[in-house]
């Protein structure tokens, strides 16, 4: 729906446009093909936990047979005592859970989202390269909002649903939906350049990634956390 | 609520114009050593950050010139794609609106706003929106517009201008800071706390609190747009902070205005942007909140979005086909963080929102170079640089920056009218240079004058401080020169012949 003036404002700056390429067209520049680099022959989700870790999120491994206790134990460990969960979360992940749980039918409030202790969401893809999580309201992820306001997230990433890079998690994405790619809590280096973690979004990111038993490092032994900022090129 | 409106549109933005011309600005800014250390201390922590994450892509070189491609694809199909992405938001449930200029935006913009009812609004950082001074227009339009980026609330608070595209806040210490939060942040809302400390956690824990009410009542927010996907009609926020995320989703209506080139043809050419702008901009391989939508979706997010297509100059630039490249431009200053000049003057000697190298090529094309003469101000903006080259190797997407300065100022020269170009002191230099350079006798000519004069001149090898009037005198002011040589090569050579010592 346009109003008359911006009908004409629309074909004004279409037909200038016009007029600034046709005197002097731009040569067709051959399509660059811009080819994705194979990906390296690199465990990705080592790479994926290290880079995320690198941001400052808190990254565990855990096994596939023991998530749900996973899951309450860590919670446990939080001041969470009324958590968002989701649509579609799985109900088998939080049958350990001793939290108020908060569902979204009918929708939260902006209000009750932001006196929320935290929020448990699935993803819908994550990326090795970059340390990024994408939700994209799909099942377990609920709308944007519910991610957002409460000052914890605690996100469950699939090992199946690690890809090597960007390129490779555009062509699976949705471009329809409502997305948020999520790499690392919220920052910001405003103030004489000093990085300050946790500024509007969650200020504690914490992603339990799920893993079947022969995705273990070599060593044998589970490693049950990467501590913060220790690898990688994360942020100063 | 009426009287923090008010105290802002009464005591708002100092504007860039009035700004002198840059020679001028870049002295007044030189004397100010806070603004220098900062800046110093900013470009070269962030030089180097970016330089170690773009070593690590080993197909960088591949990705800028993809890059580049893109954007000229887009600019050669720009009709096409605009109209390709209209249509796609408007099927998903978005309006599309049309702005010749700032005047007409910033109508389009109050005019959604008012219709609301909405008598504040949520702002999340956007160069196009400081372009048209959007704020000042709500303003006076009743509407007050809260910047939620840290570094614009600084700016926005201390009624400052910025001085970084991505940092717009780095000329302010953070013992200036908490001083601004004291003293502003009542009168915009939430107080900030009487005991706040200049440690950066608690200044930006008092910017969280301060802004948190206003994004949970906020009913319309305003934001610019890094890319829009015209085969999807997605529109893609990239930000730090979460304030971006918050405008975007919480806020019954959305307003995006957006430049026309800032387009992408195909969801595929995300790829290569996504990993060029965060390395570019904030040194990292990934921001940390990225937002994506497309139009309305029912129950996530604002049930009215708004995308207001801004030309403002952007046509102008179009045609002209060695500037049109500076349309290629992301926003991500890397070009503002390697510039020996802007790293000692900063952004404000440069007079528009947009500083820096590509500020100066691209504010006088915006301000319309290619139709008419502009001002004295705009004018100086190409001659902001020592054509170093820095910049062109630094951008994601391979813009000449040099090659375009050098173009403009021929530009700035031709718009002078012939009085100016045959009666200045310049061509009165320029004219017997260009006879000395004519030839091969009369060069040799000068040369041994030049020698001449020098033995007489020089003190031990150098010539300095040698007094003359006008601009010469102005280029020996800064300079010393080293004494002729004694013989030119060419005469040594014809002396020595090819029997010549060896070489």
């Amino acid at each position: 729906m346009s109003t008359p003036t911006s009908r004409d404002a629309r074909s004004v700056v279409l037909e200038r446009i016009r007029a600034a390429l046709g005197v002097r067209p731009i040569e067709a520049a051959i399509p660059v093909e811009y080819r994705v680099p194979v990906a390296p022959d690199v465990d990705l989700i080592t790479r994926f936990a290290d880079r995320l870790a690198g941001y400052h999120a808190i990254v565990h491994r855990v096994p596939r047979a023991t998530m749900t206790e996973a899951i309450a134990d860590v919670l446990a460990k939080r001041p969470v005592r009324r958590l968002v969960v989701p649509d579609g979360l799985p109900e088998a992940w939080l049958t350990r859970l001793e939290v108020e749980r908060l569902t979204d039918v009918p929708q939260l409030g902006h209000g009750e989202l932001d006196r929320a202790d935290g929020v448990i969401t699935a993803c819908s893809i994550a990326i090795a390269e970059t340390g990024t999580i994408v939700m994209g309201g799909g099942p377990g992820q609920g709308r944007r909002a519910l991610s957002l306001l409460p000052d914890y997230h605690l996100c469950v990433v699939d090992a199946d649903q690690i890809v090597a890079n960007v390129p490779e998690a555009l062509a699976r994405i949705d471009a329809l939906r409502p997305l948020t790619w999520i790499s690392g809590p919220s920052a910001t280096s405003d103030i004489e350049l000093s990085r300050v973690e946790g500024v509007h979004g969650p200020r504690t990111l914490e992603v339990l990634i799920v893993v079947d038993w022969q995705h273990w490092p070599v060593s044998g032994v589970p490693e049950a956390s990467i501590a913060p900022g220790s690898r990688g090129t994360g942020r100063t | 609520m009426s009287e923090s409106i008010g105290h802002f549109a009464r005591s708002s933005s100092p504007s860039f114009s009035g700004t002198p011309p840059f020679p001028d600005a870049a002295r007044i800014a030189l004397a100010d050593e806070q603004l220098r250390t900062n800046l110093r201390r900013a470009t070269h922590t962030i030089r180097d950050k970016r330089a170690r994450v773009v070593a690590e892509a080993t197909d960088w070189e591949e990705l800028r010139v993809a890059g580049a491609a893109i954007k000229d694809e887009v600019l050669a199909r720009l009709p096409e794609l605009l109209v390709e992405l209209e249509s796609n938001v408007t099927a998903a449930g978005g309006i599309v609106h049309w702005a010749r200029d700032a005047h007409e935006a910033n109508a389009i913009v109050s005019g959604i706003v008012k219709a609301t009812g909405a008598t504040e609004v949520v702002k999340v950082k956007s160069m196009a929106t400081q372009e048209i001074e959007l704020n000042e227009a709500l303003a006076r339009a009743g509407v007050a517009a809260w910047e939620t980026d840290l570094a614009e609330l600084i700016v926005q608070l201390g009624h400052d201008l910025p001085s970084h595209i991505l940092v717009p806040a780095i000329h302010r210490n953070r013992t200036e800071i908490r001083d601004i939060f004291r003293r502003e942040m009542a009168a915009a809302g939430r107080p900030a706390p009487a005991d706040l400390t200049d440690d950066p956690v608690a200044l930006a824990e008092a910017a969280r609190l301060h802004l948190r009410e206003k994004f949970l009542r906020a009913r319309v927010a305003i934001s610019g747009a890094n890319f829009a996907i015209a085969e999807t009609g997605t529109v893609c926020v990239v930000e730090s902070e979460g304030n971006g995320r918050m405008c975007l989703t919480l806020p019954e209506t959305l307003i995006t205005v957006m430049g026309i080139e800032k387009l992408l043809p195909r969801w595929r050419d995300l790829g290569v942007f996504l990993q060029l702008l965060p390395r570019s901009s904030t040194a990292e391989r990934m921001n940390p909140y990225t937002s994506m939508w497309t139009g309305v979706t029912p129950g996530d997010g604002p049930r009215e979005f708004r995308l207001v297509l801004l030309d403002n100059g952007r046509t102008d630039t179009l045609s002209d086909p060695v500037g049109r490249q500076a349309l290629r431009c992301i926003k991500c200053s890397a070009c503002l963080n390697v510039c020996p000049v802007y790293e000692r003057v900063g952004g404000r000697a440069y007079g528009s929102p947009y500083p820096g190298p590509i500020g100066a090529i691209l504010t006088p094309q915006l301000r319309g170079i290619a139709r008419h003469p502009v001002d004295e101000q705009t004018a100086s903006l190409p001659y902001a640089s020592s054509l170093c080259g820095a910049c062109f190797e630094v951008c994601p997407v391979r813009i000449d920056i040099p090659e375009v300065l050098v173009h403009l100022r021929a530009e700035v020269v031709r718009q002078h009218g012939w009085r100016a170009r045959t009666l200045s002191q310049e061509a009165a230099l320029m004219r017997p240079l260009a006879i000395v350079l004519s030839g091969p006798r009369q060069l040799g000519m000068i040369e041994r004058l030049a020698a001449i004069c020098g033995r007489v001149v020089a003190r031990r090898g150098w010539i300095r401080r040698l007094q003359l009037p006008g601009l010469l005198g102005a280029w020996f002011r800064r300079r010393d020169l080293r004494e002729p040589a004694r013989q030119s090569f060419r005469r040594w050579w014809r002396r020595t012949g090819s029997r010549g010592a060896d070489l």
